[in-house]
């Protein structure tokens, strides 16, 4: 039961950061960090997967009603859910101590590292094509991409020493 | 069945993940059809009035350039209205706000609340709707007099904007010197520049000349402002300029804007519909 109030708190305010703070910040044209991704992070390990593809398109969905991107989020955040065992698998050591909570304070410094920089950047790339919807210019579609993970990363990794320590 | 019940169990992952992915290439292919799916996007009640408490706490830190903006504005409009008061003294010219075509246009105070330019597709919220007599199709302006957009969807008291920083859009603009005209559009790039298309190559240009609305769409009446000509260059292949256009309306502080209502909108869009009805008839 406590572990379902703390969740929603979670979702309402990621939510709330990505649409009312993040949504408003856009450094020079080009960056827009997605924070709300956090959400799809931080869920337990044990929990089934579809309930975390389901979460993941319900928060996608939400954040694309507020910003006018409809689906654009909501697949981008699906696609994000769906390889997240598999990219917890090949970070986690066979013999390694899994606590249920993937957090930075639980799994040490590099692996959440390791593990929330490349699905954010899954679910950013994915995001960032989909919403030019065209292979051409796909430079700046990766440059895009690049600059916005590494704000998104910078504000996740700074969240575990703040909010979510637990 | 058996076997085909086993595996779907075995993997539904698979399934829900293409089926969600489903529906969200639904959402974002129906967005086409603005108009009909305006519920789930921020003219909606519920992330409309949401989005509006939180940027009153936002505006209230640009209050002293918005004070500033406005002033000059009023400085300059009473310029004009003294300019007007001469000329109408001198019987110059009758005293109607009519633009050089002939149309009557009317344009009504309304407030960004929402806003992005970061993106492919941006989109600007107004705090303005139906019951304020803001329509679709109406467009919209700074309040430095540059073009803003156009808008796509309304609700009773909110309106959904399609940004000039959107691909989709796409309005008929002149260069003021010669009158000779093409098209807007956004390359989703940087939100300071527009590109000026179809400039044949015989007309000279000049990097600062101005860029303005024709007139031939119902949205803008002639001679709005849209940007200065920041660089041109030609290309081989083509028999038209690549012109880079720096706006004037200044997207990233975007706060207060107009919405231009042409009255004789609906009597010219009629009078178009007959034509093509008429060459759909031969």
């Amino acid at each position: 039961m406590k572990i379902w109030i703390k969740y929603g708190v979670m979702f309402i305010c990621l939510v709330l950061a990505q649409i009312v703070i993040l949504n408003q910040v856009q450094l020079g044209g080009y960056i827009n960090p997605y924070i709300y991704v956090l959400f799809i992070l931080l869920l337990p390990v044990s929990l089934p997967q579809y309930a975390v593809v389901l979460l993941a398109f319900l928060i996608g969905f939400i954040v694309d009603v507020f910003s006018d991107s409809p689906g654009m989020h909501a697949s981008a955040s699906v696609f994000m859910a769906f390889i997240r065992p598999y990219v917890f698998d090949f970070f986690s050591a066979r013999e390694m101590d899994k606590n249920d909570y993937p957090g930075l304070k639980q799994y040490g410094f590099r692996w959440f590292l390791y593990y929330s920089g490349s699905l954010i950047f899954a679910h950013h790339l994915f995001y960032f094509s989909v919403e030019v919807f065209t292979f051409h210019g796909f430079y700046l579609t990766l440059f895009r991409t690049f600059l916005s993970t590494f704000f998104s990363l910078f504000i996740v990794v700074l969240s575990q020493y703040i909010f979510f320590r637990d | 069945m058996n076997s085909l019940f086993k595996f779907f169990a075995k993997h539904h992952v698979i399934f829900l993940f293409l089926f969600l992915e489903t529906i969200s290439m639904v959402l974002l292919f129906n967005y086409n059809n603005y108009q009909k799916v305006s519920f789930f996007n921020s003219s909606n009640r519920i992330s409309g009035s949401i989005n509006k408490s939180f940027k009153s706490v936002a505006d209230y830190f640009r209050l002293s350039t918005v004070n500033e903006i406005l002033a000059r504005q009023n400085a300059s409009l009473r310029n004009q209205v003294e300019q007007l008061k001469q000329q109408v003294a001198e019987k110059q010219l009758p005293f109607i706000v009519n633009d050089s075509t002939g149309h009557a246009y009317l344009s009504r105070p309304a407030k960004v609340i929402n806003n992005s330019v970061s993106k492919q597709y941006n989109y600007i919220t107004l705090d303005k709707g139906r019951k304020d007599g803001i329509r679709a199709d109406q467009g919209i302006i700074s309040s430095d007099g540059g073009v803003v957009g156009v808008v796509l969807s309304v609700s009773d008291s909110y309106s959904t904007v399609i940004s000039l920083l959107n691909k989709r859009l796409n309005i008929s603009a002149k260069l003021k010197r010669n009158n000779y005209f093409g098209s807007i559009t956004w390359e989703g790039r940087d939100f300071r520049y527009v590109r000026l298309n179809e400039i044949p190559f015989h007309i000279s240009l000049n990097v600062g000349d101005t860029v303005v609305t024709s007139g031939f769409s119902t949205y803008f009446p002639e001679g709005m402002m849209i940007g200065t000509i920041e660089d041109y260059k030609q290309t081989g292949g083509e028999n038209f300029y690549v012109i880079s256009v720096r706006l004037t309306a200044d997207f990233k502080s975007l706060s207060f804007v107009e919405a231009i209502e042409n009255k004789s909108r609906i009597e010219i869009e009629m009078l178009e519909k007959t034509n093509l009805d008429i060459e759909n008839l031969d």
